[in-house]
């Protein structure tokens, strides 16, 4: 699995990171070398597996998550006013808002 | 060596049990209680860095409430005035919560974590937060924002991760308890290499409501303490459904605590090859064996179990892991909560917030998660992980069929130097090579001291037992430890 500057870039993209020069490559080489022990993965036939994604949807009906599934209705938590104090640009109007830099151009 | 501190004779005695003796017989108050663990963590935190915030002032008022609760008719809460530290990655209401990270520098949580409400109801005295791997990510507790925890036996070694903090609390006597979270072995393997006992519970066990999430189909809340019986005494609190975590699971909370002496004659314990291979140090193989012949004379009966497919963890582990903490830690992005770097759009300010707010080996992770769940590579990777998920844990599911628990190390080896593996982000991967697979299983598993090396070097024995097992594996690690006959 080789890795390449681009690949590097457009991961880092993806994953709205700024990353410096020097960890551009770390992180090519890093992760090539990650990735090419993951393909140990290759030695076992999956064809007839299916994936697991948590253990609890395995397990009996009455446990599963399902039933446990609530109406989605808003509750008031009461703490609007401290949150919007603690964030970094937090507005305590009505209603309360977090200032971000404009939007339009992306 | 020379250096380490020692605990004082009276913070090693207290447990759960003694603190409510005292408080009920009016030995000493919950706040003299508080008073001595807070001057104690003055004394000792400098060397260790185990607290990255205190709370004195929520502490005293827990303890004040309980203080005027103790009239001697009323029986008192079961964590009545015991001090509890907490892993820094739990929302507790007005104390600083980081998770180790520089981004959520500053950040007070308006609300507690449901294990952390369950405590407080409980009685427990919330002394401060502990000191951890950024965003639970790591082995060694290297990778904190707030520089490196030091190992209480040895300062100049790992404590472990990523609870590292709140195993050298416990260790050190800094605190009673306190409450970890183990996404592959962050529990269990601290314990072990500061010679505590802790426990990972079953998947689903514990409320995660409030805690920061890294991997969510493998994070865990458990606890640590200086006896299997407090262990047991936390988790019957903690344990049980939350309406606030669809993932709790609705299943009855035994008494674990009252469970404990049932006799573990006849137990049968699975003792799997493939984790006394390659790569287990040989003192601290000699360790775990000793304590297998123990439990032999406890009147248990072993068995080999094969379990194939464990050699599979570590990739399927991170691939799993990671990719699921690069969805969770996309809301780190400055606009809420924690650290901003002002951009010219909005896009600008995340990247700028992400790159500058994040450590090393987090956004490595991102990175790699990212790339696991990128088009092209999904099936390759992250689909494939969870297909070879499914058979590690049919080895468990098959080994369960055979025998009651299954028994192994926690970890390869007893706690390296600071600095020893930073160096390669793969050879501190292995660190968790026996701890992944019961993370990956959803199953629950406890380490327990079982002797030293080198004279000072804790040794951890793993017992994992099936889903919702807690009480049979808490029972066998009561039974050995009481036990004892190993060096502690």
């Amino acid at each position: 699995m080789k890795i390449t500057r681009e690949d590097v870039l457009r991961v880092a993209e993806l994953a709205n990171l700024e990353l410096t020069e020097a960890e551009l490559s770390t992180y090519g080489a890093q992760l090539e070398s990650i990735l090419s022990y993951c393909e140990k993965l290759n030695e076992l036939d999956t064809a007839n597996v299916e994936p697991l994604a948590q253990v609890l949807e395995a397990r009996a009906p009455a446990e599963a998550a399902p039933q446990h599934l609530r109406e989605d209705a808003s509750r008031d938590a009461g703490i609007i006013g401290e949150v919007v104090r603690r964030a970094p640009e937090g507005v305590a109007a009505q209603p309360a808002y977090f200032r971000v830099p404009k939007v339009i151009d992306r | 060596m020379s250096a380490a501190p020692t605990p004082p004779a009276g913070s090693a005695g207290w447990t759960i049990a003694s603190i409510r003796h005292a408080l009920e017989s009016r030995k000493i108050s919950a706040r003299e209680l508080t008073r001595e663990f807070f001057t104690r963590i003055e004394r000792e935190n400098p060397r260790l860095n185990a607290f990255l915030a205190l709370s004195p002032e929520r502490a005293f008022a827990q303890a004040d409430a309980l203080d005027a609760k103790i009239t001697g008719t009323e029986p008192l809460p079961p964590l009545a005035g015991v001090p509890t530290a907490l892993k820094d990655v739990l929302n507790t209401r007005g104390t600083e919560t980081t998770a180790g990270s520089r981004i959520l520098k500053g950040y007070f949580p308006p609300y507690d974590a449901t294990a952390i409400d369950r405590l407080d109801r409980a009685g427990a005295i919330f002394l401060g937060k502990t000191n951890c791997d950024e965003f639970a990510m790591g082995s060694s507790n290297e990778n904190s924002a707030y520089g490196p925890v030091h190992n209480p036996v040895d300062l100049d070694r790992v404590p472990g991760g990523s609870s590292g903090g709140s195993a050298a609390a416990v260790a050190a006597g800094l605190a009673v308890v306190a409450l970890g979270t183990d996404t592959g072995g962050s529990i269990r393997q601290p314990g072990a290499l500061c010679g505590v006992p802790a426990m990972m519970p079953t998947y689903g066990r514990v409320s995660r409501y409030g805690l920061i999430a890294f991997a969510s189909s493998l994070d865990r809340i458990g606890p640590f303490a200086r006896t299997v019986e407090d262990v047991a005494r936390v988790m019957e609190v903690i344990a049980g459904r939350d309406p606030l975590d669809a993932t709790s699971a609705d299943h009855p909370v035994p008494s674990y605590s009252a469970g404990l002496d049932v006799p573990v004659k006849g137990m049968r314990l699975g003792i799997p090859a493939e984790y006394f291979a390659e790569g287990l140090d040989p003192a601290v193989r000699q360790k775990v064996e000793a304590a297998i012949a123990r439990l032999k004379e406890l009147g248990c009966v072993t068995t080999p179990v094969a379990m194939p497919h464990t050699a599979y963890a570590i990739p399927v582990y991170y691939l799993v892991a990671t990719a699921e903490a690069s969805s969770n830690l996309a809301r780190f992005d400055g606009v809420r909560y924690g650290l901003r770097v002002p951009g010219a759009t909005l896009s600008e300010m995340y990247r700028k917030t992400r790159g500058a707010g994040f450590g090393a080996e987090v956004k490595r992770r991102i990175m790699l998660g990212t790339y696991a769940l990128s088009a092209g590579y999904y099936d390759a990777y992250y689909l494939k992980a969870q297909k070879v998920r499914t058979l590690i844990k049919s080895d468990f599911d098959r080994a369960f069929q055979q025998v009651d628990l299954i028994v192994t190390p926690t970890s390869p080896v007893p706690a390296f130097k600071l600095g020893e593996r930073t160096a390669d982000p793969l050879a501190m991967y292995l660190a968790d090579i026996y701890t992944v697979t019961g993370s990956l299983a959803g199953v629950t598993g406890i380490s327990v001291p079982c002797g030293k090396v080198s004279g000072t070097l804790p040794v951890g024995l793993q017992i994992i037992g099936p889903h919702f097992e807690e009480g049979r594996v808490l029972r066998l690690a009561h039974a050995f430890e009481s036990a004892g006959g190993f060096e502690m």
